[in-house]
C-alpha cells in the first residue's frame, strides 16, 4: 500500500533522510519510530506530497504522489504533529469543510460526519467553536476528520503528543477499530513505545535519516535481547540525547528563503 | 468550484462573527473623515476647492477597503501558525482554487466594510451628487477590493512571521494610501509626486470612486476601469503564483 525505495531528502548540505526503503501492506498498522530529528516528519511530509523527495521513489496505492498529486491526496488522510483545525469554526463546520475539500458527496458527508463525531464522542459538542475545545478533544476531532473521506491510508504524526493516558487509550481504541472495520492502512509515528507495542503490526526504527531495524515488536525485542520495546529502541538508537537543532536549522532555512526571494 | 465556495464562506463567517473587529476597524476611517475632513475643511474651502468632507469621503472608503484586504491577506500567516493552512494545502484541490476562494472571500469582506464606511460617511454629512451613481461606485469598490485582496494574498504568502507585517504596512500599504490622491487633489502637484501618484494602483481606484460619487474625475471612467482591470489581473496572477510557491 505504501512503498518507499531509496528515499532521500537533503536540505542544502544537511541530509534529513538518506536512502530509506520500506513496504507497508494493505490494512496494516505500521509504526515509524525514531528519536527527535531522526527524519520521521520529513518522511511523512514526502509521503503526503508536502515535500518533494531529492531522490528515490514513493508509491501510494500504486500511485506516484509526485506525479499524481491530486489522485494520491484523495487516497490518504493525515493527522499532523501540530494542530491544523480552524479554531474560529465549529467542530461540525470543520468536518464539513474537510468533506467538501475532499469531494465527499453531500449525503455521504452528512452521514459520515454524524457517525464519526459520535464515535469520537464529539457529537454533543458539534456546534461549539474549536477554540473552546481541550487538547484531547481537538486531537479526536482531527482524527475523526482524517477518516471522513474514507481514506485508504491514514498518516498519524505523533497523534498522542501531550494527551493524558485516558485520551491516548481512547484514541488508539478508535484507530484500531476503524482499522479493523474500514481496513484503513495506518502509518504512525510516536514517542510512546508502549503505544507502538500495543497498536502496531509492524515497526520500523529510523535514526540519523537511516532505517536501522524493521519487524514486529517481538522480532525487535528478540534481536536485541530486550524485555520491552523501549529497551529494544534504546539498544538500537543508543542512549545519547539528540539536540533539536534540526528545527532551528529549518527556521534559518526559511529565513534564508524569504530574503532570497 | 465547491472548494472555492467553502473557503469564500469561511472568510465571510469569520468576518461576521468578529463583531468587535468590525466596529474597531471602523474607528480609523471615522477618525480620518472627522479629524481631516472637518479639520482641514476650512482651508480647503478657502482655497476654492469646495467641501473637503465631500472630497475625502471616497478616499476614506477606498482606504478602508485597502486596509481590510491587506489584513485578510495577512490572515494566511495566522492559518500558517495555527496549522489550518496545511489542512487546505494537502487537500486534493488545486492551489489555485484555494487561493481564489480566500482572495474572493477577503474581497467580499472588504467590500462590505467599504459599504459600512460609506454609510458612516453619509451620517457624517457626505452626499453623493446623484443616487444613480451608486452602482458605478460599487463597481469601483469591488474592483479595488479584488485587486488589493490579491495583493494581500501575495503578501501573506511571502511573509513567514509577524515581524514581516510592519515592513509591509510601512513600506507598501501606507505609502500606497498616502500617495494615492485619497487625501488631496492630483492636479498641481510637484512633478515627482505627480509621477508617483500615477504609478500607485490605488490612485485609479480612488479616482473612480470619487468620480462616481461626486462627479469630478481626474482621469475618466474608461481610464480608471481599464487601469484597475489591468492591475487586478497582474496582482491576481502574482498572488496565485506566490501562493502556489508556499512551502510548509
Amino acid at each position: 500500500m505504501i512503498r518507499a525505495e531509496n528515499l532521500v531528502k537533503t536540505f542544502g548540505d544537511f541530509t534529513a533522510v538518506s536512502g530509506i526503503s520500506f513496504d507497508v501492506r494493505q490494512g496494516e498498522i505500521f509504526a515509524f519510530l525514531g528519536p527527535n530529528g531522526a527524519g520521521k516528519t520529513t518522511t511523512i511530509k514526502m509521503l503526503t506530497t508536502l515535500l518533494k523527495p531529492t531522490s528515490g521513489t514513493i508509491e501510494l496505492d500504486g500511485l506516484n504522489p509526485t506525479h499524481h498529486q491530486k489522485e494520491a491526496r484523495r487516497r490518504f488522510g493525515i493527522v499532523f504533529q501540530d494542530p491544523s483545525l480552524d479554531n474560529e469554526q465549529t467542530a461540525y463546520e470543520n468536518m464539513e469543510l474537510h468533506g467538501i475539500l475532499y469531494h465527499v458527496p453531500r449525503k455521504v458527508r452528512t452521514e459520515r460526519i454524524e457517525t464519526l463525531l459520535k464515535i469520537f464522542e464529539l457529537w454533543d459538542r458539534r456546534d461549539d467553536y474549536v477554540k473552546q475545545f481541550s487538547g484531547g478533544m481537538k486531537r479526536r476531532l482531527e482524527i475523526a476528520r482524517g477518516f471522513l473521506h474514507t481514506p485508504k491510508i491514514l498518516f498519524l504524526d505523533e497523534p498522542t503528543l501531550g494527551l493524558d493516558p485516558q485520551s491516548r487509550n481512547q484514541l488508539w481504541t478508535h484507530v484500531k477499530r476503524l482499522n479493523e472495520t474500514e481496513k484503513t492502512t495506518v502509518f504512525l509515528t510516536t514517542h510512546y513505545m508502549d503505544e507502538a507495542d500495543r497498536v502496531a503490526h509492524r515497526i520500523a526504527i529510523i535514526d540519523h535519516g537511516k532505517l536501522i531495524a524493521q519487524g514486529t515488536s517481538a522480532e525487535l525485542k528478540e534481536s536485541t535481547n530486550s524485555d520491552s520495546l523501549e529497551n529494544a529502541f534504546l539498544a538500537l538508537t543508543g542512549e545519547s540525547l539528540r539536540d533539536e537543532s534540526a528545527s532551528s536549522a529549518e527556521g534559518m532555512r526559511q529565513m534564508a528563503r524569504m530574503w532570497r526571494r | 468550484m465547491n472548494a472555492v465556495y467553502i473557503l469564500w464562506l469561511r472568510e465571510l463567517k469569520r468576518y461576521i462573527r468578529s463583531r468587535v473587529q468590525i466596529i474597531a476597524s471602523l474607528g480609523q476611517p471615522v477618525l480620518y473623515l472627522l479629524a481631516l475632513g472637518f479639520g482641514l475643511g476650512p482651508v480647503f474651502q478657502r482655497a476654492g476647492a469646495g467641501s473637503y468632507v465631500q472630497f475625502i469621503a471616497p478616499g476614506v472608503v477606498g482606504m478602508s477597503i485597502l486596509f481590510m484586504c491587506v489584513f485578510s491577506g495577512i490572515s494566511i500567516l495566522w492559518d500558517r501558525q495555527f496549522g489550518f493552512l496545511k489542512e487546505t494545502l494537502v487537500a486534493p484541490v488545486p492551489r489555485m482554487s484555494i487561493m481564489l476562494g480566500r482572495t474572493l472571500g477577503s474581497a467580499t469582506v472588504a467590500t462590505i466594510q467599504g459599504l459600512l464606511v460609506f454609510i458612516v460617511c453619509l451620517i457624517a454629512g457626505f452626499r453623493p451628487h446623484s443616487w444613480t451613481a451608486f452602482p458605478q461606485a460599487f463597481i469601483f469598490m469591488a474592483m479595488v477590493a479584488i485587486t488589493f485582496a490579491a495583493l494581500g494574498t501575495a503578501f501573506g504568502s511571502i511573509i513567514k512571521d509577524m515581524q514581516g507585517f510592519p515592513i509591509i504596512m510601512n513600506f507598501m500599504v501606507l505609502p500606497m494610501f498616502f500617495l494615492s490622491g485619497a487625501l488631496y487633489p492630483l492636479s498641481h502637484l510637484p512633478a515627482v509626486l505627480t509621477l508617483i501618484t500615477r504609478i500607485d494602483p490605488l490612485t485609479y481606484g480612488i479616482d473612480g470612486l470619487r468620480g462616481a460619487l461626486i462627479g469630478t474625475w481626474h482621469f475618466s471612467f474608461a481610464v480608471d476601469v481599464a487601469v484597475m482591470s489591468g492591475i487586478a489581473v497582474v496582482f491576481l496572477s502574482l498572488g496565485a503564483y506566490l501562493f502556489s510557491k508556499i512551502q510548509l
